[in-house]
């Protein structure tokens, strides 16, 4: 029998209601208060998230042993007329359900982390209501029942990462990098948004279900349909791919997501590591059955921006000294690897293993990222510096964060039992099984992650032994709450039979340990952790004759490619003083030029006639007369012609 | 028909009499003298009616008809203008037309 999912429609609910609350209602509140409701209403919407989870994986989500998808609820939200409405629902699956799983954790240890960290700084009642907003739209993301619904909490999303990157809004560099954020993220999702009309233009729907409908006449018209060498269904999937890269920071889309670590720690974990970013793969596996079924060629481009994303990204990673930073082009390579195991992955059985893999990782990832950004924030809090230049033999200041971030960095690193080492060993089976190219690429990024985790872990926690001016000390028992938790989240969840739960086509099937993938990533990683102890472990250690050797390809690392500047150079130097001066140029002499010179013209024509309306009655009689008589004797005079 | 009066007689009478209206409503400055000129141009143009209609329809009473009308509508005409002067009279302390200007532009 089916359980009854409508109660899941109060997740999202009670988090806007609590959005409004501290919203609205904040500054009345002592910011505890505040702090508490927001905290409160998040760790019920978790409860309300496990409990859907256990109810649809354990006890009755199946029938006839494949998932169901459910739709618990589905209101009509906006109707233009009787073809065109737009709804808002609850549509639950494996990975929506997983979604709501991931979201309200991680938002439930942020939450609570922000009690410590966030502790007496101005502005603590906003930063909840907008945690608060954020949690509401990305649950409301990833339980949409349709692509516009989804449209509008991605946009919402977005909103709410631009108001907390930006939430030290004193600062220059902060709104700075709130503003290239949004952007960059309006320009990705302005080809969401034409995606998403071409797809509905011809389908006639925004809706999930009947869009993945096998025997969908429309969709096969699409993927027949051809423009400029593709198929239409190809381009709008790429152009909604678009959305996704921008939303997940692929390359070249990913300039927002280092200069959005100037936000507060707790938001990079909660946003910018462990939920938004991974939209992007989220609404990829959303749409996958048409990806995988009709339109390959979209999925070759997801691979191929992934793989090289994720390689791009690792290779920044290696030299970057802001530890947030290195963490964020961590989170670009890892959400590269999914979009690369999504891209290698079909449909169906064991084909589709990369689409399990992707969303393994995507949820293991969650846990481990969100741990490495919380740590992170706590060792900020001791030391007050973001430079891991600044840091050294911090692990007998932090015994706690020490070992919950190695943890992290062990599960990042794919070293077993912990969770990444699985998730990342069906993702590189996957792609082994795709084409070698991706495979090795995925192995080389593997060894660059464990190289640069352990860079990061040793320079912090070992290397030379600094003086402090304040002696730092362990974090408030509020940080360290979330820290262990996800600790053990980290260590334990790859135990999780994942192809149990969720597959491309719904239906469970059994994965295995690839035994020689896992061998060659395990002994990459190996190595990648040995070369990083044997330059980062002790001080003076062979780090800057490395540095020496390379200098070239160290200073590329170091600048990130160059990336940005190649950004500024085409929107200021070409696309400022070849398009928009001329256009500027254009709208102040031609447009405004032509309106102004007519009233110009209006106004010195009428200064000059104004004397003509004297007010002289006689005067206006005899001009009207004299020319009743001028006509008349022209007439006359026409006339006997 | 009137004997030895033809046409053209009232014709010359009601030119005479119309230029000499259009003559003191151009140049007299008196309002007063000006509403009078006009009420000449309207008799000379009632004139004219009433002679056609005698001449050339002899068995029909438009003509008759269209001067009456302007008879009552002259009528109406220098109400509302001597009401018009006795304000304009209050407001300039006077009734010359060349004061009469403040409306312009």
């Amino acid at each position: 029998m089916q359980t009854n999912f409508s109660y899941t429609i109060w997740i999202p609910l009670v988090l806007l209601a609590s959005f409004l609350v501290v919203g609205l209602f904040g500054d009345k509140l002592r910011p505890r208060l505040s702090g508490l409701i927001s905290t409160v209403v998040i760790l019920f919407g978790a409860v309300l998230s496990y409990w859907t989870a256990f109810q649809y994986f354990l006890v009755n989500g199946k029938a006839d042993g494949v998932y169901q998808t459910i739709v618990a609820a589905d209101y009509e939200w906006l109707r233009f007329y009787d073809t065109l409405a737009i709804k808002m629902g609850v549509l639950l699956d494996p990975i929506s359900i997983m979604m709501l799983v991931v979201v309200t954790t991680i938002s439930s240890m942020v939450h609570i982390y922000s009690f410590g960290y966030m502790k007496g700084e101005k502005g603590f009642e906003r930063f909840y209501a907008f945690l608060s907003l954020f949690s509401f739209s990305m649950i409301g993301l990833v339980i949409a029942t349709n692509l516009f619904q989804m449209y509008i909490f991605w946009e919402l999303v977005g909103v709410s990462s631009f108001l907390l990157i930006g939430f030290y809004y004193e600062k220059p560099s902060a709104v700075a990098a709130s503003k290239k954020a949004f952007i960059v993220t309006r320009f990705a999702d302005f080809g969401f948004l034409v995606g998403i009309l071409l797809l509905s233009y011809f389908t006639k729907t925004f809706d999930f279900q009947e869009l993945m409908q096998p025997d969908n006449a429309a969709i096969a018209e699409m993927a027949g349909l051809s423009f400029m060498g593709m198929s239409v269904l190809t381009l709008a999937l790429v152009l909604i791919f678009m959305g996704g890269a921008g939303k997940s920071a692929m390359f070249p889309l990913h300039i927002w997501l280092p200069d959005a670590m100037e936000g507060p720690t707790p938001v990079s974990a909660l946003i910018h590591a462990a939920t938004m970013v991974v939209a992007g793969v989220y609404l990829v596996a959303r749409l996958f059955g048409l990806y995988a079924l009709h339109a390959p060629d979209a999925l070759s481009v997801v691979a191929a921006v992934g793989a090289f994303t994720s390689l791009f990204a690792a290779v920044i990673a290696l030299t970057q000294t802001d530890i947030k930073r290195v963490l964020a082009f961590s989170t670009m390579s890892q959400i590269g690897y999914m979009m690369l195991a999504l891209g290698v992955s079909r449909y169906g059985g064991t084909e589709g293993l990369g689409y399990t893999a992707s969303m393994f990782h995507l949820f293991t990832h969650a846990m481990f990222k969100g741990l490495l950004f919380l740590g992170a924030g706590a060792i900020i809090h001791a030391v007050h510096s973001n430079e891991m230049t600044d840091m050294g033999g911090l692990r007998k200041y932090l015994p706690i964060t020490h070992v919950t971030f190695l943890i992290a960095a062990l599960a990042i690193s794919g070293i077993p039992p912990f969770s990444g080492f699985f998730s990342k060993d069906i993702i590189l089976s996957a792609a082994y099984e795709h084409h070698p190219v991706y495979f090795w690429t995925g192995w080389a990024v593997a060894g660059l992650t464990a190289f640069y985790m352990f860079r990061l872990y040793f320079s912090i926690f070992w290397g030379e032994n600094r003086e402090y001016e304040h002696k730092p000390h362990e974090a408030p028992f509020s940080m360290s709450f979330a820290l262990i938790f996800l600790g053990i989240m980290s260590a334990v969840v790859g135990f999780i039979p994942f192809s149990k739960y969720v597959s491309s086509d719904l239906m469970p099937y059994e994965t295995h340990l690839h035994m020689n993938v896992a061998v060659l990533s395990v002994v990459v990683a190996v190595i990648g952790i040995v070369v990083a102890a044997v330059m980062y472990m002790k001080p003076g250690g062979a780090a800057d004759k490395v540095v020496k050797a390379v200098p070239g390809l160290y200073k590329l690392s170091l600048h990130k490619f160059y990336i940005d500047e190649i950004y500024l150079f085409v929107t200021h130097k070409i696309i400022f003083n070849y398009i928009s001066r001329p256009i500027a140029w254009f709208d102040r002499n031609v447009v405004d030029g032509s309106m102004n010179g007519m009233a110009w013209v209006t106004n010195k024509v009428s200064n000059k006639i104004k004397g003509l309306q004297s007010g002289q009655l006689q005067q206006y009689a005899f001009v009207m007369i004299a020319g009743m008589v001028g006509l008349a004797l022209f007439v006359l005079y026409w006339a006997s012609r | 028909m009137i004997e030895g009066i033809g046409v053209t007689d009232f014709i010359v009478v009601a030119t005479i009499m119309f230029f000499v209206g259009v003559y003191g409503f151009i140049v007299r400055k008196n309002l007063i003298t000006i509403l009078m000129s006009v009420e000449l141009i309207l008799n000379s143009v009632n004139i004219n009616f009433v002679a056609f209609n005698k001449y050339l329809y002899p068995d029909l009473l438009q003509g008759y008809m269209i001067s009456l009308f302007v008879i009552g509508i002259a009528a109406a005409e220098a109400a509302v203008a001597i009401a018009i002067i006795l304000n304009v009279y209050r407001k300039l302390q006077g009734i010359d037309v060349e004061h009469v200007d403040t409306m312009k532009y």
